[in-house]
């Protein structure tokens, strides 16, 4: 591997695990992010002369921590001298107690602290999202910027934003008392996801940088499941992520969405099949169902089935009315629906979408119209099917998404002028 | 770290409330009050008359205008504030919670604001 190589993959899987530690110590990210972007060049500098180390993360670790002590040094000195600084933060322990024995830079609470503090409630979800990224996950913020489709200044903002809120208010970085760690967890638990939903769902533009968001999000909530590895949530959302990002191969072919009844299975990752198929079952033994468990039990029984007609859609049913009394949202209710349509008879299921719909408040929601219309398909109802297809491609905003629309709207022509 | 805590409650379900309801969300601040100078946090707290005796005095082109009402005509009124000092900011949201707001089912928050360090 050569020394560029190396040094940006140890910098991307370790440079979370040293910037927690150098918060703790240092008392601020800015320093902390600092320290380890100045390490990353030292070691592409330093690499190509003295050959790879051989144990890049240490060495990474090691001159992280002596560029944050030459850091405080050389503030010091310039506090010393002019004795002129009047701006400062305290919210964490004074700069000036860095300790330099090695041995505090292994504490393996550090990046749970990190990651509790960058998901505080007290900061918009959009921050929390930006600041678990950038430290945790050690991308850039261009890279932060164009996996969300922003512009670079509004995301370097939100997190110059966020780390001054963490440090005037005093967010605490530290691991939440038992009181206070389920409301937080879940905070937690749902950055991750939100995370793997934007590179999972939306397919436009930078492809590559969203399936990137996927692996991230994945590699996160393989952290916390490692950190917290008997809260069945944590088990539940890595076993979600893993076996919806099994299928990622199947789901789009010459940039279309193929529907889970029309995809190639033999595409889909067996490995993270697996994998899921594991934690779902040892977060079930684990005690109480939430929401991420009853999700992942559902991607389950549909990854288990080898042909669209073998899938249990009988237990997704019994598991959606599960997951409807511990989170009664609409978008769930129509999963309900649509479950039923497949397993009790599409007119019961149709039936049910229809009262959902009653209320209007799906009317501007795409799925409710696609499900309808996908229902409309099956029972040769060609004309209600093509309305609400129609009624879906005015709604739905994704590229990928509106060919498919499109593509089944043509399709239904096709039959209805076969017929004639 | 001090923190300055504002609550907002809707003025027009207090002024409606049952007297029993009142004295209730009097007692509930009574204490708040007690626990915080028995832990020795409380640096302060006063609850304010409501709005309609509130007057402005606006900063406009030069000249201070005089106005009869608060800055601004918003959903729920500033009804008093707490100072307390507290570790760090989940200490403040713990006291936050306990604090009163509104009464009879009346909505209402709790803004916390860290107080900027002055010198003397």
């Amino acid at each position: 591997m050569d020394t560029q190589a190396a040094a940006e993959s140890v910098f991307r899987e370790e440079s979370g695990k040293i910037i927690a530690a150098l918060i703790r110590i240092s008392g601020s990210f800015d320093r902390a992010e600092d320290a380890v972007q100045e390490a990353f060049i030292s070691a592409l500098a330093a690499w190509p002369k003295t050959g790879i180390p051989a144990n890049p993360a240490a060495w990474m670790m090691t001159t992280a921590h002596r560029k944050l002590i030459d850091q405080v040094r050389r503030e010091q000195t310039v506090r010393d001298k002019e004795d002129s600084v009047r701006y400062e933060i305290e919210a964490f322990s004074p700069p000036n107690q860095i300790e330099l024995e090695s041995d505090s830079m292994h504490l393996p609470d550090d990046r749970l602290r990190l990651i509790f503090t960058c998901c505080h409630p007290a900061l918009n979800q959009e921050s929390q999202i930006a600041l678990t990224l950038r430290t945790l996950g050690g991308l850039s913020t261009p890279e932060i910027a164009k996996a969300f489709l922003l512009p670079e200044p509004t995301l370097a903002q939100r997190l110059v934003r966020a780390k001054r809120k963490i440090q005037e208010a005093r967010i605490p970085y530290e691991v939440p008392n038992a009181d206070r760690l389920p409301e937080r967890l879940a905070s937690v638990q749902a950055v991750i996801y939100l995370i793997f939903n934007e590179g999972y769902a939306a397919a436009s533009g930078a492809q590559l940088i969203r399936t990137d968001l996927c692996a991230e999000a994945i590699r996160l909530g393989r952290v916390l499941k490692e950190l917290m590895p008997t809260d069945p949530g944590n088990l539940g959302l890595l076993a979600l992520m893993l076996l919806h990002d099994s299928r990622r191969e199947a789901r789009i072919r010459n940039g279309q969405l193929v529907t889970l009844e029309e995809q190639d299975r033999s595409l889909w990752d067996r490995n993270e099949i697996a994998e899921g198929l594991a934690l779902v079952q040892q977060a079930f033994r684990l005690g109480p169902v939430g929401s991420y468990q009853l999700q992942a039990a559902i991607a389950a029984l549909h990854a288990e089935s080898s042909a669209p007609e073998e899938t249990d859609w009988k237990q997704i049913a019994g598991l959606y009315e599960r997951l409807l009394e511990l989170n009664p949202s609409p978008v769930v209710a129509l999963n309900h629906g649509v479950a039923v349509a497949m397993s009790a008879g599409l007119e019961a299921g149709l039936e049910r979408i229809d009262d959902l719909g009653a209320s209007g408040e799906l009317d501007s929601y795409y799925l409710f119209h696609a499900a309808r219309a996908d229902i409309f398909r099956r029972l040769s109802r060609r004309k209600e099917a093509a309305e609400a297809y129609r009624r879906a491609l005015a709604l739905a905003t994704n590229n990928i998404e509106q060919e498919f629309l499109r593509r089944r709207l043509a399709q239904l022509d096709h039959s209805v002028s076969a017929e004639r | 770290m001090r923190y300055m805590f504002l609550v907002y409650s809707t003025e027009t379900a207090e002024a409606t409330a049952a007297p029993a309801s009142l004295r209730e969300v009097a007692e509930a601040h009574r204490r708040v009050m007690d626990e915080a100078s028995r832990k020795g946090v409380l640096l302060g707290a006063e609850p304010l008359k409501p709005t309609s005796t509130a007057t402005t005095v606006r900063s406009q082109d030069g000249e201070k205008i005089i106005v009869d009402g608060p800055f601004a005509e918003t959903k729920e009124q500033l009804a008093g504030y707490y100072i307390l000092d507290c570790r760090d900011l989940d200490e403040a949201i713990d006291w936050a919670k306990k604090i009163p707001t509104g009464c009879k089912g009346g909505e209402g928050c709790i803004e916390i604001r860290p107080l900027e360090k002055t010198e003397h």
